[in-house]
């Protein structure tokens, strides 16, 4: 899935400082150019959780790349978000394997029940719901990601109670 | 620990082609020896734990790298724990009694590798594969 | 004194450790150690066993026996059992669904009778963060071989000979193409290995990446020395991070070993290889767009000519090749040539990894002889379909490729046999389809995919590919027009002549292909409005039929509360309140239900 815009601007203040450090000290050790972009970004989410726009920009500066040039990368790529996310990501996957097993259902159960859509995070931003091209599980179909967990053989009938397993952790 | 020739390769495969000639790579199957320990309770009891190490020491001692030191249940004789049977490929299997470790030693060192039978230890010379 | 007498593999592939089998790893040493036997077996994590369906799998050597579907609860039964007391545990062994035979040695089992693995070869059987399991199987020997008795152009002739073809798709030769590379000169070039693999629904790159990651560093190695390049590089899916480790564990011993680096077997050839991370799109598959994410931009692909091989990463020679392609290459290059010509069809050499997915019993990885029929793999490996339902088509080639259907189930498999059916080999997606697949609704889904993915780059593809999609879900949606066929072909066909990459060639395969062979469901659900396997909510009226005997299980489902009926009389479902959810179909016990 292709990135929405940017919903809201955030001020480079309201991020993370120590973020930015950890971003510095991992350029440091790459080239300076544009070859290591995708790199960069993938560290710079990781540390920031999405890249918004201050830290498109902040990566442009440092590579020597312009703006739109990284917007061009982060807006292509669909594991680039520029938005936040919740605190658990709900992946849930849409390969062949698990549509053939009905994977449909289960994912608008979750949107039922979160009252989210593709790719939106919960008012209480604890859940991001996210379609995801195939996790190479298919021996599970259809399979649920929350975080780096794997649900196997999912119902629609079990939506609710992984959704209250996180919930219940908070 | 640089490898800088071919031939240095082939000597490390050598040296660590023991830490997996346990596993069969459907390639060998049917040619390697098969040795079966019966390690039911009764065989246990009997001993059967230093049987089976005995046996792996005396294969490894000699450097055998074609058989299967397999544990299986029981065996059916439990008048004779430790029992065990050995399997030489296109040959009639042989079923070992009383074997405590001095014998699983022998049956390594004069049957598998001399083709010798452990006379006084044989239950049976000649049945259906189990 | 060594006293290890078993090992204990344990599958450590994505699908079995998302299944917990990490945890059974653990559990099994606990009990190891609790009867006092860690001294003598070793409880090893392996890469996949292919048999994904029936994870997580447990292989015990030498004895063995293969057990499936293992709990972390099942570990301490296990030790007392089998490892203590030599008895096999039976319950964890495999039902063959047929005969429903308890089957203890994987070599008997259907799924792996058919098989010949080559570039399966280790997973499972090593453990793939120990490079000297990999040497022990003949591992660098096909790479010192290369160095020390064989020129480059011996190794391309070699190559060439053994008629390996490209297993990512095309299936162009990899002689030609490496012969290329090699006589372009220039002062530097690259091999690279596609491992961004992107069919949703194929996953034998990540397994060969994750099971025996060191065939793959050997294969580029061998391909850098025959090219004349010093540089390689992986570029792999970010979504595959144990792949990423296990690649980054096995470069780093190889490069401990000297098997890569500077003057790799005491020659002057020096060759390394680093990971290059993708971050999810399906394009960067194809060649061009693939080098241009390296380099760090969008992967939007470019005209060929000129190939990569000539003008490729940073405008120098470059070889692109899939992972299955060079896990091929160390095998050839030890057994021969004429070895691997035994194996396969006239035109097509060798094996093919298939991911068999979908309504099958046996989900997995199956690698079998070119040549081999749909039928052999779908009925005789992969166990039939899910409940017994009857067989209805296999997407073959993923979002590129096409359905074929029971009328074509015994053709042997080859790259031109698939063509020729209106299908394609692609990467080895087999997506399996049953009687309650809708074949419109498959198209949809794999043009929604097509769309979404478009680089956007050229227009047919961008344009074109939304449209159809638009199409598609106008008739599943129950507004298809009589029009809207004849739209479907010509916009396909257009689509097809005119894209700039392989993506938008392809994307409307799916569509073209349903539409031949199951012209009838297209008809129904725009003359008739009807679905005929009621996947399509928008066009599914649910009845309830004569056997109802009114236990109002399903008027206690139904969220919109339009079942009516007497306790122990008939019950109606009202046909303008229903919203064809399917939940009555799924609670009903009496087969009263009816899908449209």
């Amino acid at each position: 899935m292709k990135p929405e815009a940017q919903k809201e601007t955030i001020s480079v203040a309201n991020l993370p400082q120590e973020g930015f450090l950890e971003l510095d000290q991992y350029i440091e050790t790459t080239a300076k150019d544009e070859s290591v972009l995708i790199h960069v970004l993938h560290k710079a989410q990781s540390i920031f959780g999405y890249l918004p726009r201050e830290v498109q920009l902040y990566v442009g500066r440092k590579l020597n790349v312009s703006g739109a040039k990284v917007f061009g990368v982060v807006s292509f790529y669909s594991y680039f978000t520029t938005n936040p996310v919740g605190k658990h990501k709900i992946n849930v996957c849409t390969g062949t394997a698990c549509y053939v097993r009905g994977v449909e259902k289960v994912f608008d159960k979750f949107k039922e029940l979160l009252a989210v859509e593709n790719g939106g995070t919960t008012e209480d931003k604890i859940f991001t719901l996210k379609d995801v091209r195939c996790v190479g599980a298919c021996g599970l179909a259809p399979v649920v990601m929350v975080d780096d967990k794997v649900f196997g053989h999912v119902k629609p009938e079990d939506v609710e109670k992984i959704i209250q397993q996180y919930r219940e952790a908070e | 620990m640089k490898i800088k020739s071919l031939d240095e390769l082939i000597k490390m495969r050598e040296a660590s082609v023991k830490k997996v000639n346990l596993r069969e790579t459907g390639e060998n199957a049917g040619e390697t020896i098969e040795l079966m320990v019966g390690m039911a309770t009764c065989g246990i009891a009997a001993g059967a734990r230093e049987t089976l190490q005995s046996l792996m020491e005396t294969i490894q001692t000699n450097g055998l790298d074609n058989i299967k030191l397999i544990q299986v249940g029981c065996l059916g004789f439990c008048h004779s724990e430790p029992t065990v049977q050995l399997n030489m490929p296109n040959q009639e299997p042989v079923l070992y009694g009383n074997v405590d470790k001095d014998t699983a030693k022998k049956i390594v060192e004069d049957h598998v590798m001399n083709g010798k039978l452990v006379d006084n230890h044989i239950l049976i010379k000649s049945f259906d594969k189990a | 004194m060594n006293k290890v007498r078993s090992h204990i593999m344990v599958c450590g592939g994505t699908g079995c450790i998302a299944s917990e089998s990490d945890v059974i790893i653990k559990n099994l040493n606990d009990a190891l150690k609790k009867q006092g036997y860690d001294e003598e077996i070793d409880v090893i994590k392996t890469g996949c066993f292919g048999f994904c369906g029936q994870g997580p799998i447990v292989k015990v050597h030498p004895d063995n026996v293969f057990y499936v579907k293992v709990k972390p609860d099942d570990c301490d039964e296990i030790v007392a059992e089998h490892i203590v007391k030599g008895r096999v545990v039976e319950r964890l062994l495999f039902d063959e669904p047929i005969t429903e035979e308890k089957v203890k040695e994987h070599s008997r089992m259907n799924f792996y009778k058919k098989q010949y693995r080559i570039a399966l070869r280790n997973c499972g059987l090593i453990n793939p963060e120990d490079i000297t399991e990999y040497i022990a199987f003949q591992g660098y020997e096909a790479l010192g071989k290369a160095l020390t008795d064989m020129k480059p152009q011996d190794v391309i002739q070699l190559l060439t000979d053994s008629n390996l073809r490209g297993r990512g798709g095309g299936g162009f030769p990899l002689g030609r193409k490496w012969g290329m590379a090699a006589n372009n000169a220039s002062d530097k070039k690259y091999i690279i290995c596609n491992a961004d693999e992107g069919d949703p629904g194929a996953f034998m790159d990540r397994s060969i990446l994750e099971g025996d990651p060191h065939s793959v560093l050997e294969a580029m190695a061998i391909g850098g020395y025959a090219i004349g390049a010093d540089e390689g590089i992986i570029y792999i899916r970010a979504e595959y991070p144990l792949a990423i480790k296990r690649l980054e564990i096995a470069i780093k011993q190889a490069q401990e070993y000297g098997l890569l680096g500077d003057n790799i077997f005491g020659t002057d050839f020096s060759f390394n290889v680093r990971l290059k991370l993708g971050a999810g799109a399906f394009v960067c598959g194809e060649e061009t767009a693939l080098i241009h994410s390296v380099e760090g931009s969008r992967g939007e692909p470019s005209i060929k000519p000129p190939y990569p091989a000539a003008e490729g990463l940073n405008g120098k020679p470059t070889i692109v090749n899939n992972v299955e392609t060079y896990a091929n290459v160390p095998a050839i290059m030890l057994k021969g040539a004429e070895w691997f010509n035994s194996i396969g069809t006239a035109t097509s050499k060798g094996t093919k990894v298939f991911a068999l997915a979908g309504n099958v019993n046996n989900v997995g990885l199956v690698e079998v002889p070119m040549g081999t029929t749909l039928r052999e793999i779908i009925y005789d490996i992969g166990g039939g379909i899910v409940g017994g339902k009857a067989f209805k088509a296999v997407q073959t080639g993923g979002p590129s490729g096409g359905v074929i259907t029971v009328a074509d189930l015994d053709t042997p498999i080859d790259y031109e046999s698939l063509k020729g059916i209106g299908s394609m080999m692609g990467s080895g997606g087999m997506i399996v389809m049953d009687e309650t697949d809708c074949m419109v609704n498959i198209a949809k889904f794999y043009l929604e995919f097509t769309q979404d993915e478009s680089c956007g780059k050229c227009t047919p593809c961008r344009i074109g590919t939304k449209r159809m999609y638009e199409i598609l879900d106008r008739i599943c949606s129950g507004e298809g027009e009589a029009e809207d066929l004849h739209k479907l072909r010509e916009l396909g066909e257009m689509i097809k002549g005119s894209s700039l990459c392989g993506l938008g060639q392809t994307a409307p395969n799916p569509v073209l292909s349903t539409m031949e062979y199951f012209m009838n469901e297209y008809e129904a659900h725009i003359f008739d409005k009807k679905c005929l396997t009621g996947t399509c909510k928008a066009l599914a009226k649910y009845s309830i039929n004569d056997n109802c005997i009114g236990c109002t299980a399903c008027v206690k489902v139904c969220p919109t509360k339009c079942i009516t009926g007497k306790v122990k009389e008939k019950h109606v479902i009202d046909q303008d309140a229903c919203i064809a959810c399917g939940a009555c179909y799924d609670v009903c016990k009496f087969n009263a239900v009816v899908k449209p």
